[in-house]
């Protein structure tokens, strides 16, 4: 059999169902065998967010997300790609042509040498040089990329080896020596947590991607009950319990709640799980949580003791240990506790001035009125940051944004691919002007595949959060932060790739023309011309504690 | 503090530039590195000298585990037999020959190549030991050395698999 075919066939065996990407000479064969397969291509009009819609297809179903791109250009187009998905444990498989195996190395026309230059941002990689590994190199990716912390594998495939013939047999399973995640907690590390949590006056837990990753998200919310504890999530946790459960704190970081920050501050245990202590959810490291013990459970042993001191570390897959973990813990409420964190939830909610033009805070608080079982992704910025504070996410894989490396232009492509596995579900990104521009070619894509998802842009015709910075840090000088262009329009742009496209000036158009968009069949762009000197508050200043927040009066 | 960590790697193309990859990124600092294939010819080891603290330390052995082509990571700095060979070249004159050939004898070092006016002297022996005699040897003038980098094995029954 075709090199190419044994490709596709053993995709097909793993159960893909989606491919995003772009031919090009070095993977036409694999393209050519795919032309009569049932999985279905959505041929994106750029690789960076093919990568990104097999990341958002991946984040929103948890299964791994494949995507192909050309050697040369079309390879190097997908870093940004796989360093997001990296950064953010996603599992994503992206195929790559290369040239010939003879030409590999003499700097051939589209040579370039993607397995190197990925290799620190993907979980593993490839470059096959043999025909009688293809199949092995693929059955070792799909059990690599979804299994222990997810991530990113890339294989790298010379164009001889797609036309080599193969005998197909695909392996079932295939053993890794040097890859075996550990999957269970050890039981007296857990009995010494369900000790700790106790002894604790003043618990709480902090929950981060891994608890959504390893669909931990009942067990989180049945221990938060069981002891009881608030529950406070970094960005990526995001739904790892309801927001709307009163027990839930939001997230915490840069731009959480005060109450969140400051419950961290003063609490004396944290019970952290599926987190890795990002310096946007400490704060400044040496002033974190001074009177907390920490408890950290996590599947990547790497993490534990990375960025801040563990007093006990549970290396293991977040359900599996939560579920154990509960075991051990018998209700005790902590009335003082609970009392001083509910005062400090009463005096300072997450608030804006709601007098002046269109306010962005208040579309999203519209669209979670209106849509709150939407699958949202955001892009990044102030858009985001929006989203994620005034967004009650209630359940898992429902927010879906680039929170390690921050990728504008994630959210949009992201999106194409959440919607290409959810064609029922409303999907929605929420965008910044600056963002919506780095990936607008995807709107070809949507009206191509009829990929009807929303994209509404808080258009403050700036790049927003750098914006913001220079305005608090730099005294205002807006070093090239300004992106208003005379009479552009992204309604035109979106009439011009055949969407629908609207323009929103005044809060009281708000509420109609979300509704409106969401009912009509087709991919629609609002542009919402919000008021463009708004801020996201409470902010800590980079290198800031926790809770050494700046807030504006209202 | 210096640790000695010993790593049993997959053989295979990549898994160097790996390893030194997430030295680099990590900002971890190799002082040797070396390198070869262990009674399995599938299997290599790697004996890598590093400086940090013990958190750092920890660190290093934590990311080398998560490489996939990384078997099996130790510290093995305590209790270890500690080899380095050095390859010496020297220059001589008539007269000082003896002497060298001498210092080189107490050292149980060998010359191992001859000419007009050097040799080449090999030795092994921990790195104090070769340090020691690599310093002696400049008063006659170094011309060339190359050193393999520790290599390294815990002494005792355990073995590293
Ligand atoms: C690809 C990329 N380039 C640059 C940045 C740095 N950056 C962070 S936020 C931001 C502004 C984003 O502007 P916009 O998308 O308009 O969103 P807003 O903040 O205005 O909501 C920039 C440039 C980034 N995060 N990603």
């Amino acid at each position: 059999m075709r090199g190419a075919d044994a490709i596709v066939k053993a995709l097909e065996k793993e159960g893909v169902k989606h491919i995003f990407g772009i031919p090009g000479g070095a993977i036409i064969e694999v393209y050519d065998a795919l032309f009569d397969s049932g999985i279905r291509h959505i041929l994106t009009r750029h690789e960076q967010a093919a990568v990104h819609a097999a990341d958002g297809y991946a984040r929103a179903t948890g299964k791994v997300g494949v995507a192909f791109a050309t050697s040369g250009p079309g390879a190097t187009n997908t870093v940004t790609g796989i360093a997001t998905a990296y950064m953010d444990s996603s599992p994503v498989v992206v195929l790559t042509g290369q040239v010939p195996t003879s030409l590999v190395g003499n700097d051939a026309f589209q040579e370039a040498d993607i397995s190197g230059i990925t290799m620190p941002i993907t979980k593993h990689n490839y470059l096959v040089t043999d025909p009688k590994d293809l199949l092995r190199t693929i059955k070792e990716a799909f059990q690599i990329a979804p299994s222990g912390r997810p991530g990113p594998v890339l294989i790298d495939l010379p164009k001889d080896v797609t036309i080599a013939d193969v005998e197909f047999n695909y392996p079932e399973k295939v053993e890794l020596p040097g890859y075996k995640p550990k999957y269970h907690g050890h039981p007296r590390q857990i009995k010494r947590a369900g000790e700790m949590i106790m002894k604790a006056e003043r618990p709480v837990i902090l929950a981060g991607g891994g608890v959504v990753i390893s669909n931990a998200s009942q067990e989180l919310t049945k221990l938060a009950e069981t002891i009881p504890a608030y529950v406070i999530t970094s960005l990526m946790g995001k739904g790892a319990i309801p927001e709307t459960h009163p027990l839930s704190l939001g997230f915490a970081g840069m731009h959480g709640a005060k109450y969140a920050n400051y419950a961290l501050q003063e609490s004396d245990l944290i019970i952290a799980v599926g987190i890795r202590f990002s310096d946007r959810t400490t704060g400044r490291v040496s002033d974190f949580a001074p009177d907390a013990k920490i408890i950290h459970i996590d599947i990547d042993p790497a993490e534990i003791g990375k960025n801040v001191n563990v007093d006990l570390p549970i290396v293991g897959d977040a359900k599996l240990v939560l579920k154990e973990l509960i075991k051990h813990i018998k209700y005790r409420k902590r009335k003082e506790w609970e009392e001083k964190i509910e005062k400090w939830r009463k005096m300072y909610p997450l608030k804006y001035r709601k007098d002046g033009g269109l306010k962005p805070q208040y579309i999203i608080e519209k669209i979670w009125e209106l849509f709150p079982d939407a699958i949202i992704t955001t892009e990044v910025g102030q858009n985001q940051m929006w989203a994620a504070q005034y967004f009650k996410v209630r359940r898992p894989r429902q927010f879906i944004t680039s929170g390690g490396l921050g990728t504008m232009g994630f959210g949009f492509p992201a999106s194409v691919g959440i919607k290409t596995a959810f064609p029922d579900k409303v999907v929605i990104d929420i965008a910044g002007d600056g963002s919506f521009l780095m990936n607008i070619q995807e709107l070809a894509t949507c009206v191509d595949f009829g990929v009807d998802v929303k994209v509404f842009v808080l258009n403050n015709m700036f790049l927003g959060m750098v914006r913001q910075w220079q305005e608090l840090f730099y005294d205002e000088r807006y070093s090239a932060t300004c992106l208003k262009c005379k009479d552009m329009s992204f309604e035109k742009i979106a009439e011009g790739f055949g969407a629908v496209g609207m323009t929103v000036e005044k809060p009281s158009e708000v509420e109609d023309a979300l509704k409106e968009a969401i009912e009509i069949d087709a991919p629609v762009v609002i542009d919402f011309r919000v008021e463009r000197l708004e801020n996201v508050y409470p902010m800590v200043p980079a290198g800031g504690a926790l809770h050494e927040m700046i807030d504006k009066e209202v | 503090m210096r640790h000695t960590i010993a790593a049993l790697v997959e053989n295979k193309p990549g898994v160097l530039a790996r390893v030194a990859g997430l030295f680099r990124r990590r900002g971890f600092n190799i002082e040797s590195l070396a390198v070869g294939i262990t009674e399995k010819e599938t299997i290599s080891r790697m004996t890598i000298v590093v400086a940090g603290d013990d958190r750092t330390i920890e660190q290093v052995t934590k990311q080398l585990n998560k490489l996939i082509d990384v078997i099996k990571v130790s510290d093995i700095s305590s209790n270890a037999v500690e080899r380095e060979l050095a390859l010496i070249k020297v220059s001589t004159t008539m007269q000082n020959r003896g002497e060298i050939i001498e210092i080189a004898n107490i050292f149980r070092a060998r010359i191992v190549d001859v000419a007009r006016d050097s040799f080449i002297i090999e030795i092994t022996g921990d790195e104090e030991k070769v340090n020691a005699f690599i310093n002696l040897m400049r008063q006659y003038g170094i011309k060339e050395v190359a050193r393999t980098g520790k290599i390294a094995m815990q002494r005792g029954n355990k073995a590293l698999e």
